[in-house]
Formats: structure tokens, C-alpha cells, sequence
């Protein structure tokens, strides 16, 4: 008797949608020749000496599990970088958790908090990851849709319509992927004063926070009273162009820490050892290479916004992310229409805003993680595409 | 650095409307900028990096080393700009180590080359040593790789 999978495999696990990006991708992999400004990860290097340290590590350790919650000296490193950034006090024994990438740390935040049925606000568009997790702890995922003419900021008038009696979870992923939108203080002080009144706690996904332009990340956990009510998430990939690395972390107050260090501990017990060495190195003296990497972002996300305004895709200025997300309105066509025939006729690959949330529909996200010569190929590509479907 | 000069010495072909893009600048501003670095002599001029295994061409380079004996009161500048007034080189530096002046030289063929240094440079007061290095291939110039594309390695996922 052959192997019937449909009933083996968890019902649960097979009504998972796949991630919009994931599909549209699978096609633009079939094509030859495609441009891609699809991918959401640095073009960069890692920094030669976080590399070198990795490589002296190998050589000269024995490359043993840590402590479940990660290396102290990575721990301390990371409460003074914290400290040196958002001016936010963290104990790095009893507050903070290493884990594989940012993604986990998102991943046990959510389980660890989450009962059946409880409700967690997800601002949209965002990351994919959050509502499917939300949806296998049994928890009901409950999208705030930003809007353009707000620069896809949260308002304390959307945030407080969605709240009910149910809710446990706010989601605040800023700087924002796709939007590139930030929360400046004054933003996030209107966020807080909505919440201090209740019991929801905050996951503020703020693995960008070292991609601005123009003003320092400010993170919710600096304003009064509210770092008892947040789990911060950050990690290397984005600010150290260490995606491959797969290291994150988390910090929350000890009560939350302690529960949540059970499941890290069962599923992972402790990040990639090598990881971590090289973590404090690129916390402790790569600066300089972080900066060069910004002031590049920076002249690639000038460029876009000029492009793409220029050319009748319209597009708010991002102050953040490496992402900006023009509207498509100009042509009539849905967002994944357009990244279809985009792909078809001018194999060019974006992101369609959709596979983001609802909310994204009608805007395609644009990561400028190329070089500056690949952008402006792509650009001329567009353009011609759009002097043939402007409406 | 100055940004515009940055961009300019990885691109020198952009447009003053793509560098006002790129520097959130206006075009004229740029144009203005540019042409005040032109007239301090700030940029020097403008060439283009050629992958000449694709043209017809069979010229030869070579890096020379070169120890000389520095004159009094002005050192090495007198004998570097002597040299330098040579159609055949490329470039004159001073260096720190074991050898003076850097020069790069083009020539016609290995001969040509061989007989530049022997009959003119070898010969010239104050060249204490030559050691010629023809060079075989070039890999990257000025940051720009010569023959393949750098391969993306990211796959298309996030």
C-alpha cells in the first residue's frame, strides 16, 4: 500500500499558504537573463574582520554549544551596543536571548505568549512570517493596514480600533519591510500612549534599525514605561550583511525571558557557536564598514525615488529598510499582474505589494540591495515598460 | 568622501540628472560642483576601462621598478618628472621600500618595452637599477572587475 501524505501530514501545517514571495520567485527562476530587484538581503560582504574572526575561531576552538541563551560576552556586547543606540538598559544575564536569526526570536515570542484564541495585531504590510505563526499557535492573526498617505506609519487611530478584550499582541516591524517606512519618536509616542493603559505586550521586529537616512531608529522600549511591555527583536543579518550567519537575538523583562528561554532551549539549545564569536567582533568594531554600507544605501535610495516619481510610479521617500515601494496605480493593473507581465515582457523581477498583506495591494516592493549599475539597467527596463501600459 | 566624487570614480559616465538623483541635489547644483572640481584641478580628467583581450590590439604593459639617486634640493621629483614626459609611460609613482619610482609602460611588444628600459631609462643619470615585470593579465582596475560579472549568490527568496 502506498504512502497516503494528505492524511499523514498535519492538516494544520498543509493549509499554510507558501509566501507570496516564494511563488512569485519560482517563476522568475525559470527565466534566463531575469534582473532581479527581488532580493531582500545586503549585496555586501560581511566585513573582512568579523570574517577573519570567524576563520581564527575555527582554527583555534573547540566549536562546543554555549549557554542556552548565548555567550555572556555576546550577551554584554549586545546590552552596550543597545545602550550606546536606543539609550535602553538590558541585563544581559536575565534579559536576553541569542537565537538563529531574528526569525527565531520572532518565532518563540509568539509561542510563548500566545494561548488559543488570543488575538495578535500584525500592522501591515509587513514581513510573511508573522501571521502563520500566529496561526499554528492557534491564535487569530489580526492585520492594521497603513496607508500611503500616512507614509505606512501605524496611527494610534488604527491601533485603537482593532484592539478588544482578546488582544495580546501587537506586532510593530519598523523600519519596515517592504514600505521602508520609519516610527520617529513623536509616532511611537502616540503607539505607547495607547497601550500604557492595557496589558498588550509589544514585539517590535527592529532588525532594520541600523538602515536609516536621515535620523537615528528610535525603539518603542526607550519611551517611559514601555520597555516592561516590549519584546525587542534585532539581529546581525541586515545592519553586518550577515544573513547567512544566522544570528539574532531578543531582549524582553526576565519573567518573559525565563519562559521563553524553555522553548529555545528544547528547539535550538544554543545559536551556531562560530556565529556568536563573530557577533561581538561586529558589534565591537565594524562602525566604520556599517556606515559605508548606509551612505551606499542611501545613494541607491535617492536614486530610485527620483527614478520611479520621475517615470509616474509614484513613491513616498522611505526612511528606512533597504526596500522602497512605488504604486503602480498608473497602469490599472493588481500588483501581481503587474510583476507578471513586468517579468514576461521586460524580465525584470519586483515584489508584488500583496505578498505582504492586503494592505499592499496596488504597490510593488523594489530592494535596492544591488549595485548602482544594476539598479539603473533595471530602471531603463521600467521605463520602457511603463511608456508602453500608462493609462 | 565627497560623495559626488565617489560616485563620479566608480561611474564617470553618469548624467548630472542621475548624480542630482543619487546626491538629492539639484541638476545645476551638481553642474556647478563638477565644474568647480574641474577648474581646482580637484578631477584631472575622465578615461575608460578597457578589457583589451577584446580589441585588436597587442599592446604590452609592464610595472618597472626603478632605484635612482635623488637630487639635492628637489629629490626625486626632478628625475619622476623627466620620466614622466615619455609618451610610453602610463604612470609615475613614488614609492615607500625597496625600490624609488613605479612606472607603468606600454609599449608595442615585449621588445619595444625591453628597449625603452634598456635605451632610455637605464640610460638616464641618477637610475641606480631597473627590474622590469610585464604584466600576463589583468584581474579588476579601478575596482572594476575586467572580464566576468560578479555572480549573484543570493537566491530569490526573501
Amino acid at each position: 500500500m502506498g504512502m497516503d501524505y494528505e492524511s499523514i501530514l498535519s492538516k494544520r501545517v498543509q493549509s499554510m499558504k507558501p509566501s507570496g514571495i516564494r511563488k512569485f520567485f519560482d517563476l522568475a527562476a525559470t527565466m534566463d537573463g531575469v534582473i532581479s530587484l527581488g532580493v531582500g538581503e545586503p549585496d555586501f560582504s560581511t566585513p573582512w574582520s568579523i570574517r577573519k574572526e570567524a576563520i581564527d575561531v575555527l582554527e583555534r576552538r573547540k566549536i562546543v554549544y554555549t549557554a542556552n541563551s548565548g555567550m555572556i560576552q555576546l550577551r554584554a556586547a549586545i546590552a552596550k551596543y543597545l545602550n550606546k543606540k536606543i539609550h535602553v538598559n538590558y541585563d544581559p544575564e536575565h534579559e536576553m536571548i541569542i537565537t538563529v536569526g531574528g526569525s527565531e526570536a520572532i518565532d518563540i515570542a509568539i509561542r510563548g505568549l500566545i494561548n488559543p484564541g488570543d488575538e495578535v495585531l500584525i500592522v501591515e504590510p509587513s514581513f510573511v512570517c508573522y501571521a502563520p505563526i500566529v496561526e499554528m499557535t492557534s491564535g487569530i492573526p489580526v492585520p492594521i493596514a497603513t496607508q500611503e498617505k500616512n507614509k505606512f506609519k501605524l496611527t494610534a487611530q488604527e491601533l485603537r480600533e482593532k484592539i478588544t478584550d482578546k488582544t495580546k499582541l501587537l506586532i510593530l516591524p519598523f523600519p519596515n519591510n517592504p514600505t521602508g517606512a520609519i516610527m520617529t519618536r513623536e509616532d511611537l509616542e502616540e503607539i505607547a500612549e495607547v497601550l500604557r493603559e492595557t496589558n498588550i505586550m509589544i514585539l517590535s521586529d527592529e532588525i532594520y534599525s541600523e538602515m536609516t537616512y536621515g535620523r537615528k531608529h528610535c525603539s518603542i522600549a526607550e519611551l517611559d514605561g514601555m520597555q516592561e511591555r516590549t519584546i525587542l527583536v534585532n539581529g546581525f543579518s541586515k545592519a553586518f550583511a550577515m544573513t547567512g550567519w544566522r544570528l539574532g537575538y531578543l531582549c524582553a523583562p526576565a519573567p518573559v525571558t525565563q519562559q521563553l528561554l524553555k522553548i529555545h532551549q528544547y528547539i535550538i539549545m544554543s545559536s551556531p557557536t562560530v556565529s556568536q564569536y563573530a557577533a561581538i567582533t561586529a558589534l565591537e568594531s565594524c562602525d566604520h564598514e556599517v556606515e559605508q554600507m548606509i551612505k551606499e544605501y542611501n545613494i541607491r535610495r535617492r536614486y530610485l525615488v527620483e527614478a520611479f516619481n520621475r517615470i509616474g510610479m509614484t513613491c513616498f521617500s522611505p526612511e528606512g529598510a533597504f526596500y522602497v515601494f512605488p504604486s503602480i496605480q498608473c497602469t490599472g493593473m493588481t500588483s501581481e499582474e503587474f510583476c507578471e507581465k513586468l517579468l514576461e515582457e521586460e524580465k525584470v523581477a519586483v515584489v508584488p505589494g500583496n505578498a505582504f498583506g492586503a494592505s499592499g495591494e496596488g504597490f510593488v516592493r523594489v530592494s535596492y540591495a544591488y549595485s548602482l549599475k544594476h539598479l539603473m539597467q533595471a530602471v531603463s527596463k521600467i521605463t520602457d515598460f511603463l511608456e508602453r501600459h500608462k493609462q | 568622501m565627497n560623495e559626488l566624487l565617489h560616485l563620479l570614480k566608480t561611474n564617470a559616465r553618469l548624467s548630472n540628472a542621475e548624480l542630482a538623483g543619487m546626491l538629492g541635489r539639484t541638476e545645476q547644483e551638481v553642474a556647478e560642483q563638477i565644474h568647480t572640481l574641474e577648474s581646482k584641478g580637484v578631477i584631472r580628467g575622465y578615461t575608460a576601462i578597457v578589457n583589451e583581450e577584446l580589441t585588436r590590439s597587442t599592446e604590452v604593459e609592464a610595472l618597472i621598478e626603478l632605484r635612482v639617486t635623488p637630487k639635492r634640493d628637489c629629490g626625486f621629483d626632478d628625475i619622476a618628472k623627466t620620466i614622466m614626459m615619455y609618451d610610453e609611460v602610463e604612470s609615475v609613482s613614488l614609492m615607500s621600500g625597496m625600490y624609488d619610482l613605479a612606472l607603468t609602460v606600454k609599449g608595442e611588444s615585449l621588445k619595444d618595452v625591453a628597449m625603452f628600459v634598456s635605451q632610455r631609462l637605464s640610460a638616464m643619470e641618477g637610475v641606480l637599477a631597473t627590474a622590469t615585470h610585464f604584466v600576463l593579465k589583468r584581474y579588476k582596475e579601478k575596482g572594476i572587475l575586467i572580464e566576468d560579472e560578479e555572480f549573484d549568490e543570493r537566491s530569490l527568496i526573501w
